[in-house]
């Protein structure tokens, strides 16, 4: 058949059959041609806006320039908290092509041990910006830095990095009173502006650190960049300076600090002392502290169960959250209210034998002396620290007038303007007992109280603000830790006010109460009259807490107790008595007898009121026109 | 006056000058306006690297005295030498998948003494179109049903093993050249809707053929979101690039997109995003307009040639080209699969325009050996 048309061919219509179909394929060319430009007309100008934004999003960067951290001095402008220079070795993971090798070729140039290895693969699987480094390893030294600079052009990803870190220059005895900064977590990201905070190294955690943590962050600079696709900076668009954050200067005295924690010696405990014209805070000593400078860079695993294993808890902030019987140290308080209430009087006198019974044949109440007193007076109860005569007023009294005298005080509340986290004690009231333990009060329960003991709690922060009222004569300023502000005098915004007026029904009482622990001191029979000899009057008021109760008749004995149940011994104290410039209470946990805390509180008044420190502490003298 | 300019410009065209040294004024005109633009943008798109706009230059030179020089052989040599071209490039293939050199896991080259490297399957695109034209040359159009399948199974072997190199762009533009001879030579409707009708069934049997990558490519295209930072990234950073550049483009060198490195490949198959982005929809027109202007040139040059022989094979190589660029614009704009075809004679890069210019040198020697009437 084909053949037969070979024979016959038409050439002439071949041609315009071919010539009918380029016609056709011109057509076809043409549609498809304007396939094409509707598409682009649909990317071009339809969703123009769309994909202008996008290529927006691609080029432009905002970077946060974190802003240098304030400062934070004690009162004689000695900085406790610095921020020191440092180079660290730093990945930028998205620039690295292969890890192990990566690894591999680190580990021939400087050393990089594991731990540091996982540190960084944990903190590579936390929120990050993308293109932002990651320390692998900080505070190189002078070598490493010159060895690794030599190789750094064939790591790719890898950079050496100066960066400000903040460094605590006096480590543990002030870690509890300045807190620390450490690396941001994703939670602290919760409470922050997460913009501000990105590329900034540390936030502040705890204590001063972090309870003025917006102050001394300052402001983030922004500036709006733009960037290829390698998240590489080609240039900057907009800016906006950092604004560094304020420095602080603190009422806190550093030679008193370091003084007071190392008085302390091996016995755990705490010092506070503070300021009565200004309710500053000089000293907030927690036996023991911590190297605050191991969180800065977030501390190793080793490290922190090291110390959260530790029988001492050196994280436990004893000054802010110890809670203590006052024991004896509340009889100035307690006779105050007796007086208040007209349940007590300076004149009346009252026969102390060894022990106090509320009914004839009830349980015995006793003394620390077992003959007894003889017969006393008010001034003389507290000169000698007399137990059973604070039995008979506190049961006379009942807890109601004890509850409402205490909280002017402070007692039972949190008092401290500027840190976080201090404990209420407790201050217990007949409703407080019928809450918790669905029970009445009983007489015994105001008995025990009465000598500081019992249901009673108190932090030695509340204790040195309730003696630092008693030195004030009631013109009582609440706790703070800050004096300046970027220069500015501190202002607090908590709702308790700066200051508060304690007004006894008799004001002379003030007086004649500091007289009294004076002669706590001054007296033959004082209980703290090991403190005699000073140039200036000191009033105080000893303490001996228990930590077990011994049973009616038992004995203590603390040469067959071990020492974790050796008695707290107490000490609360102020001077010059007439014109008080410190008032502290110090408290050696499982101390035994109250001369220890008592000899302390001497010396820190010795060196405070005549810059009577020993040598050694003189580099933490400061400036003192500073 | 707009007369007389006409008759100028069609004496101009005429000349018998151009006509002695084998040259089409009006192809050669579109083409040099092309190419132009085309070096222009390459500019911008290659991060201003004027070593990589002078070795594209140098190639293009190369690639016109090709043009020239074949423009200058009469089309019944080439219809001539035709089979003994095919059945040697077709060896030439099985070579490469014997002996060939491999690049990013394709084996597309060919190595010859003294360091040149050659790559087959590029000649192909030229070597099949003439060689189905040259089959239909003597015998009678429309094609029966036995020309038919014998010209499929001529043009399935080479493009198998080009696919299995693998290179899928250059296997579907060889076929693609190959069956658009048989549809000029009249192939009829009914077979046409037929193949259309069993395009499913081909495009199942493809899947089965292609390689994880190719899959890969084509999943990527039907949804590009899926993986944005990895297979992804192309479609959408060039979707991005094109619709930021508007109607007029944020110009020349300005394309944020391209300058700053978003869009990847920007010098080679994705450069006309650049021009979208910088020139915007404005001067994507004028390029597809000068893309038209060729094209319709060649199939002109078909339409009016002497015999079948140069008919089918000058159609043929226009449609190709156009192919290429429809393909090419139509991935960078995803409507089309990422199957890497170069934007002809503007993407940056080798063989292509070689080849590309070669097309071009037989359209003219077409056009300007036939025999005044």
């Amino acid at each position: 058949m084909s053949r037969r048309h070979q024979n016959f061919r038409n050439y002439r219509q071949e041609q315009k059959l071919t010539q009918r179909r380029v016609l056709a394929s011109a057509v076809l060319v043409l549609l498809l041609a304007v396939v094409l430009i509707a598409r682009l007309f649909y990317l071009q100008v339809i969703e123009h806006q769309l994909y202008q934004t996008k290529a927006d999003d691609n080029r432009v960067m905002l970077v946060t320039e974190p802003p240098p951290r304030g400062l934070i001095y004690d009162r004689n402008g000695v900085v406790l908290a610095d921020n020191r220079p440092i180079h660290s070795l730093t990945v930028i993971p998205e620039r690295v092509t292969n890890f192990p090798r990566l690894k591999q070729m680190l580990s021939g140039i400087i050393d990089i041990n594991d731990s540091e290895w996982e540190d960084f693969d944990d903190r590579l699987k936390e929120y990050r910006r993308p293109y932002q480094s990651l320390t692998l390893k900080s505070q190189l030294t002078d070598e490493e830095w010159a060895r690794i600079s030599v190789d750094l052009y064939k790591l790719d990803g890898v950079q050496v990095e100066a960066q400000l870190t903040r460094y605590y220059p006096f480590g543990e005895a002030f870690a509890h009173a300045i807190g620390y900064v450490g690396r941001i977590t994703s939670k602290d990201l919760e409470r922050v502006d997460r913009q501000a905070y990105q590329g900034a190294l540390f936030i502040g955690k705890t204590g001063v650190e972090g309870f003025y943590e917006k102050t001394l962050f300052g402001e983030a600079g922004l500036s709006k960049v733009e960037v290829n696709a390698r998240g590489r900076i080609m240039s900057e668009l907009e800016r906006q300076n950092p604004t560094p954050g304020k420095d602080l200067y603190l009422y806190l005295d550093a030679r008193l600090q370091q003084y007071a924690y190392d008085l302390l010696g091996d016995y755990t405990g705490s010092v506070v002392a503070i300021d009565p014209t200004t309710g500053g805070v000089l000293a907030l000593v927690s036996k023991p502290g911590y190297d605050p400078n191991l969180f800065v860079r977030g501390i190793s695993v080793k490290n922190y169960a090291l110390l959260r294993q530790s029988k001492k808890l050196p994280l436990f902030n004893r000054a802010l959250r110890g809670g203590y019987p006052p024991a004896s140290t509340i009889k100035p308080f307690m006779a105050l209210a007796g007086l208040e209430y007209g349940f007590a009087s300076w004149t009346e006198r009252y026969f102390a034998k060894g022990y106090y019974q509320i009914n004839p044949d009830g349980r015995r109440y006793r003394d620390w002396k077992r003959t007894g007193h003889g017969w006393i007076n008010l001034e003389r109860s507290i000169i000698e620290s007399v137990d059973t005569y604070y039995y008979q007023l506190a049961n006379k009294m009942g807890i109601t007038p004890i509850h409402n005298f205490l909280t002017r005080f402070g007692f039972g509340q949190s008092n401290l303007l500027d840190l976080y986290g201090e404990s209420n004690g407790l201050l217990p009231s007949s409703e407080w007992k019928k809450a918790k333990y669905r029970e009445p009060w009983y007489s015994g329960d105001s008995v025990n109280v009465g000598i500081g003991q019992g249901f009673m709690v108190a932090t030695p922060l509340q204790m040195a603000s309730a003696t630092s009222a008693l030195a004030s004569k009631g013109h009582y300023f609440y706790p703070r830790m800050t004096r300046l502000i970027g220069g500015q005098p501190a202002e607090f915004e908590n709702g308790l006010g700066d200051e508060h007026d304690i007004v006894l029904k008799d004001q002379r009482n003030w007086d004649r109460m500091t007289d009294a622990m004076r002669k706590v001191i001054t007296d033959s029979q004082g209980t703290a009259r090991r403190l005699q000899g000073t140039e200036y009057d000191i009033a105080g008021k000893t303490g001996t807490g228990q930590v077990f109760s011994l049973q009616e008749d038992e004995e203590y004995d603390s040469e067959k107790l071990e020492k974790r149940l050796h008695d707290h011994a107490l000490f609360i104290g102020f001077a010059p008595a007439k014109t008080p410039k410190i008032a502290v209470f110090a408290i050696f946990e499982n101390g035994g007898s109250s001369s220890k805390p008592a000899d302390l509180t001497g010396q820190l008044f010795n060196a405070y009121l005549h810059d009577d420190y020993p040598e050694r502490y003189d580099y933490l003298k400061g400036n003192k026109n500073d | 006056m707009t007369d007389s300019f006409y008759r100028r410009a069609v004496s101009f065209t005429n000349a018998r000058l151009w006509k002695l040294v084998h040259i089409d004024v009006l192809l050669m005109g579109s083409l040099l306006l092309l190419i132009g633009g085309g070096l222009f943008i390459l500019y911008s798109a290659s991060g201003q690297n004027v070593a990589m706009v002078e070795r594209q230059a140098f190639r293009l030179a190369i690639g016109l005295l090709v043009c020239l020089a074949l423009a200058q052989l009469p089309p019944k040599y080439m219809r001539r030498a035709s089979p003994a071209l095919f059945i040697f490039i077709t060896v030439l293939l099985i070579g490469v998948l014997l002996f060939g050199v491999g690049a990013k896991g394709a084996q597309r080259w060919l190595a010859l003494p003294g360091g040149l490297r050659f790559q087959p399957s590029e000649i192909m695109k030229i070597v099949m179109p003439m060689m189905i034209a040259w089959y239909f040359s003597d015998r009678q159009l429309p094609p029966n049903l036995k020309h038919i399948l014998t010209v499929l199974s001529l043009i399935i072997l080479p493009v198998l093993i080009i696919a299995k190199q693998p290179d899928l762009g250059t296997a579907l533009l060889v076929a693609v050249s190959g069956v658009f001879v048989l549809f000029l030579a009249g192939l009829r409707w009914r077979y046409i809707l037929g193949a259309a009708a069993l395009a499913p069934i081909a495009g199942y049997a493809l899947w089965q053929f292609m390689h994880d990558y190719q899959r890969q490519r084509v999943l990527t295209f039907l949804n590009p979101e899926s993986d944005p930072l990895g297979a992804g990234w192309n479609i959408i950073q060039s979707k991005t690039a094109i619709g930021s550049g508007g109607l007029y483009g944020k110009g020349w060198l300005e394309g944020t997109q391209a300058q700053l490195d978003f869009l990847p490949e920007s010098h080679t198959d994705f450069i006309i995003a650049v021009l979208a982005e910088e020139f915007g929809m404005l001067g994507c027109s004028v390029l597809i307009l000068a893309y038209l202007l060729v094209i319709t040139r060649g199939l002109y040059i078909s339409a009016t040639a002497a015999d079948n022989y140069a008919r089918l094979l000058a159609g043929s190589l226009t449609l190709t080209f156009f192919v290429y660029m429809f393909v090419n614009i139509g991935m960078v704009s995803g409507i089309l699969p990422v199957v890497g075809v170069p934007l002809p004679l503007v993407s940056y890069g080798g063989t292509s325009i070689i080849t590309i210019m070669a097309t071009f040198g037989i359209l003219m020697s077409i056009q300007t050996h036939k025999k005044a009437r």
